[in-house]
């Protein structure tokens, strides 16, 4: 029974992500990709965001806070996350990402530590988010499971 | 139309410094029906297709034997903004090995930046994909991989090692130029992760230049229409 309201409850979920921008086509594009062969790729590929985003952002902290800051190794940071939001369709995260480099560019530690503040907090909505998506993504997995081995069973038995 | 029997599916060398980008790469050539293997980086890459990470010995003659390559490649896709060395390095150092010049290369950045463009391209790529790179894009490879496998004269299925002993060059324009390393060596590296790679770059070549016999045969360079904006 689970597994339709799961669904349901899935794209709801994903949809509103899109409708606020905070996620784009790149993202579809992951959910196209996955199959038979993959069943766990989109939840694989954004852990791997989550955990790495996370990363970066410790990091950049740490890079902002030195007394001489070294904006060529911020940018490279920032570069990184960049093209990780891209490559999952985090949209929201990816374009303050492009305004972060711009700060880079220009060297202004404030500017710098504003946008990372501004990054920060919408990587954390969306790794929320992304969370309770991968919860429920479980959940589904784990009710096909259940699904299989009970007709599996039941084929047994008859 | 791509073929999907194990023995005789392209094979793809897909290099970058990105997990999640080598993932995404891995699952698109996947799904197209091509053998992968990722590497995370340049050095890594010329392990893989049988060169190590220095200058190449002409007179070895391993390095000119047709099967010195552990595995097979058909195509290489790489990352441009890769630490160490680019993905720009690798296709020069790809198109400047007698036994490995005519494997295709393409090349994906995040960044359109023209001049990068033109000048992976000038330089012998293929193709330059802005990432994200999707499916798409994996269609357009196919053109490349069955281009090759039609100017091989013996090529039967694409399995064999890329390099044949005669072989029509691939783009008839391109000029026997001499090497154009200060042209190179006036950009400075454009990505902000490789600031170090330029200077590498710039030592590995003039090593290059100075016991390498390779560099008096005829390049795959740009046809002396590098222009640098």
């Amino acid at each position: 029974m689970a597994a339709a309201a799961l669904t349901n409850q899935l794209n709801a979920l994903v949809n509103n992500m899109f409708a606020m921008g905070l996620l784009d086509d790149q993202f579809q594009q992951l959910q196209m990709l996955q199959d038979s062969t993959a069943p766990d790729f989109v939840s694989e590929v954004v852990t791997l965001f989550c955990d790495d985003g996370e990363r970066i952002i410790c990091e950049l902290a740490r890079q902002l806070e030195k007394p001489n800051v070294d904006f060529d190794r911020v940018d490279s940071y920032v570069h990184q996350l960049k093209g990780s939001s891209a490559s999952v369709g985090a949209q929201k995260v990816k374009n303050t990402c492009i305004q972060f480099r711009e700060f880079c560019q220009q060297r202004s530690r404030d500017g710098c530590l504003k946008t990372l503040d501004l990054v920060r907090t919408e990587f954390y909505d969306l790794r929320s988010k992304f969370q309770a998506m991968l919860q429920i993504m479980n959940r589904k997995a784990e009710s096909t499971e259940k699904k299989k081995n009970c007709d599996a069973e039941a084929e047994g038995a008859s | 139309m791509t073929v999907v029997d194990a023995e005789s599916r392209f094979h793809v060398l897909a290099v970058d410094d990105s997990l999640i980008d080598r993932k995404l790469i891995e699952k698109l050539l996947k799904n197209s029906s091509y053998q992968v293997t990722t590497v995370d980086s340049g050095s890594k890459a010329l392990e893989v297709l049988g060169l190590r990470d220095e200058v190449e010995d002409p007179s070895s003659p391993s390095s000119s034997s047709p099967d010195h390559q552990e595995i097979g490649v058909n195509l290489i896709i790489t990352d441009y903004c890769m630490p160490g060395m680019t993905g720009y390095d690798l296709l020069k150092r790809v198109k400047g090995s007698s036994s490995l010049k005519d494997i295709p290369v393409v090349i994906m950045s995040s960044e359109n930046v023209p001049a990068r463009i033109n000048r992976c391209l000038e330089d012998g790529a293929e193709e330059f994909f802005l990432k994200p790179v999707n499916l798409a894009d994996m269609k357009k490879l196919e053109s490349h991989l069955l281009k090759r496998k039609q100017q091989l004269p013996m090529a039967a299925a694409p399995e064999p090692p890329p390099q044949q002993p005669e072989k029509p060059p691939h783009k008839p324009e391109e000029a026997a130029a001499s090497t154009d390393a200060t042209q190179t060596d006036g950009i400075i590296s454009d990505c902000s992760c490789s600031s170090s790679s330029s200077k590498r770059k710039a030592s590995a070549m003039e090593q290059e230049g100075l016991s390498s016999p390779e560099r008096t045969k005829p390049r795959l360079s740009s046809s002396g229409l590098a222009v640098e904006t």
